[in-house]
């Protein structure tokens, strides 16, 4: 079998491909990792001096860095509940058998085809002229002020942004986790007398568990690599407060010219999101079940 | 469930629906407002319809250009990787040996590598290649395409893989006896076959390098090549914010991803399914 298509065809088909994706992707990954031990400021000329584990000693002292880590988690975990109970919500009310629900599913969707720079743009204007204005008109300026300006609120704003964007695209998941399951199982249970409560919490759910292991891996890594809605609604502020992972690693790298410090934040980085996303997905898989 | 129900419930839905996408109403109303107007009430709809603002946007944002320059990426970028990787993945399935299996754990994982921890190296890699080979891979539409590539590489031969493993092997065995070639055979017999999740592998790609900002940011430098995220972030960068236009310049870069969503919608919406399940 092997020998049906011989080496020459071989190379001709895989390596084109594989070439682009050697210097693109894993020849950066590895000087990267070089990087990270020298001190060094992007200009070419200038020495880049060898410091071993330095760069990683100080960003473990680096405040800003622990702050912006600590800033997404907290929106890692504010957008994953927000993002996967919309989705879920949305899909078990498309999958309802009304009338409409095609069109529901189609606009639900659409926020997820923009791109995040756009998505904040837009969000920008409503989180500040728009808030401010409303506020002053209804008088409930407890609520509608100018969030952008406050630390907390900002980073609240980011994860109403981020679920906006998010919430169709797990819906989409979730729907045809839905629609897989069987309707003789549903049936069966309705003709045991299982209420709406049962079915969900009995049926649904643990059969849902192969849709949540990937929304929950999906939302995960795109919440903590999030960069581009952060750069557009509130480019870090209001004084680095909303400054997450990805930002902090650009601006270190690119805005101080820190090249090694920034590499080394980088691998950090890495190193954090494989542990987190292979995590999440072992123990959701471990509770899926089987039909 | 009686109909008339079912019928209120349905309009209830749709209702949630456009509430849902309410920005894209503020974006939509405010674009057509004077300044006065728009700091006059945010939510209602505007006086008259004037398109003047559309005008000084297409203008400060150079539209047209941008508007081809991500056109053209985005096409190049995804022609590329439907060519490239259904016809490694194909290959990597049919010889089922040692180096086939290590280049495509390599393809997989590194998925989970986040662009941040490449961008800086990267762009070493791109100077040196400039520098020593003479290749014009920075500030040139071609050398943005050529790294889409391969950033896009491990997802579609992650996806074609799967898909071709489900193919039985007999239409190209029948091929091979009739005296096709290996290229032949993979163009002519296989490649059709493929229609469903080549779909699937365009329409991600199609989305994630016309929504793409921080490798273009880095990549172009001449204003002339900029694509359309990176217009729209100057955009909001050199002015000071005229909401107005800004509001008449986001709708503009909404507007083709509107028509590739109408156009499209039934096989988007199977595709990023399809795409993530797998």
């Amino acid at each position: 079998m092997s020998k049906k298509y011989g080496n020459l065809w071989y190379l001709l088909f895989t390596m084109p491909l594989f070439l682009i994706f050697l210097i693109v992707v894993v020849i950066p990954f590895l000087i990267g990792i070089y990087y990270s031990f020298i001190n060094w400021n992007g200009i070419p000329s200038s020495p880049k001096i060898f410091v071993g584990l330095d760069n990683y000693t100080t960003l473990f002292q680096d405040q800003r860095f622990i702050d912006s880590a600590w800033n997404t988690v907290k929106f890692t975990v504010f957008a994953l509940i927000s993002v996967n109970l919309l989705g879920l919500i949305f899909a078990l009310i498309v999958t309802a058998g009304f009338k409409t629900s095609n069109v529901a599913r189609t606009l639900l969707f659409m926020p997820n085809l923009i791109g995040g720079l756009i998505l904040g743009y837009i969000w920008r204007f409503i989180f500040t002229d728009g808030f401010k204005q409303i506020g002053a008109t209804t008088g409930i300026d407890s609520i509608f002020f100018n969030w952008l300006l406050d630390p907390n609120y900002a980073l609240l704003a980011l994860v109403i942004v981020f679920t906006w964007q998010m919430a169709g695209y797990t819906m989409v998941i979730y729907i045809a986790g839905i629609q897989g399951i069987s309707d003789e199982v549903m049936e069966a249970a309705k003709v045991d007398g299982a209420n709406l409560w049962h079915r969900m919490t009995k049926i649904i759910f643990p059969l849902l568990m192969p849709s949540f292991t990937i929304c929950l891996f999906l939302t995960l890594s795109g919440a903590f690599k999030i960069y581009d809605v952060n750069l557009s609604l509130t480019n870090g502020g209001p004084i680095h407060s909303t400054e997450l992972f990805a930002m902090n690693i650009f601006n270190e790298i690119f805005g101080y010219g820190n090249y090694g410090l920034g590499q080394a934040k980088a691998i950090v980085f890495f190193v954090i999101v494989a542990i987190v996303t292979i995590t999440q997905v072992i123990i959701t898989k471990r509770r899926e079940v089987q039909m | 469930m009686s109909k008339a129900k079912n019928g209120v419930v349905s309009t209830l839905i749709v209702i949630l629906a456009l509430l849902f996408l309410s920005p894209i109403y503020i974006m939509l109303v405010n674009s057509f407002k004077t300044r006065a107007e728009l700091y006059e009430n945010v939510l209602a709809l505007p006086a008259s319809f004037s398109f003047e603002y559309y005008a000084g946007a297409i203008k400060k944002m150079n539209f047209l250009t941008v508007f081809g320059n991500s056109m053209y990426v985005t096409v190049a970028t995804v022609i590329f990787v439907i060519v490239l990787a259904s016809m490694t993945a194909w290959m990597l399935v049919r010889r089922d040996n040692a180096m086939s299996k290590i280049i495509f754990f390599s393809f997989v994982a590194t998925m989970l590598i986040p662009f941040q921890t490449l961008m800086m190296p990267l762009m070493q890699v791109m100077d040196w290649i400039r520098t020593y080979l003479h290749l014009p891979v920075l500030n040139t539409h071609e050398g943005l395409i050529f790294m889409n590539i391969g950033f896009h590489a491990g997802i579609a031969v992650f996806l074609y893989h799967g898909f071709i493993k489900s193919i039985p092997i007999a239409l190209e065995e029948a091929a091979i006896l009739d005296g096709c070639s290996t290229f032949g055979v993979f163009w002519r017999i296989v490649f059709p076959l493929l229609k469903s999740i080549t779909v699937t592998v365009a329409i991600l790609d199609v989305i994630a390098s016309w929504n793409d900002y921080l490798l273009p940011s880095l990549v172009l430098s001449d204003k002339g090549l900029r694509t359309i995220q990176l217009s729209t972030f100057y955009f909001f960068g050199e002015f000071t914010i005229v909401w107005n236009q800004a509001m008449a310049g986001l709708t503009l870069t909404i507007i083709p991803v509107v028509i590739f969503y109408s156009l499209a919608q039934k096989y988007i919406i199977k595709g990023i399914a399809a795409g993530a399940v797998k």
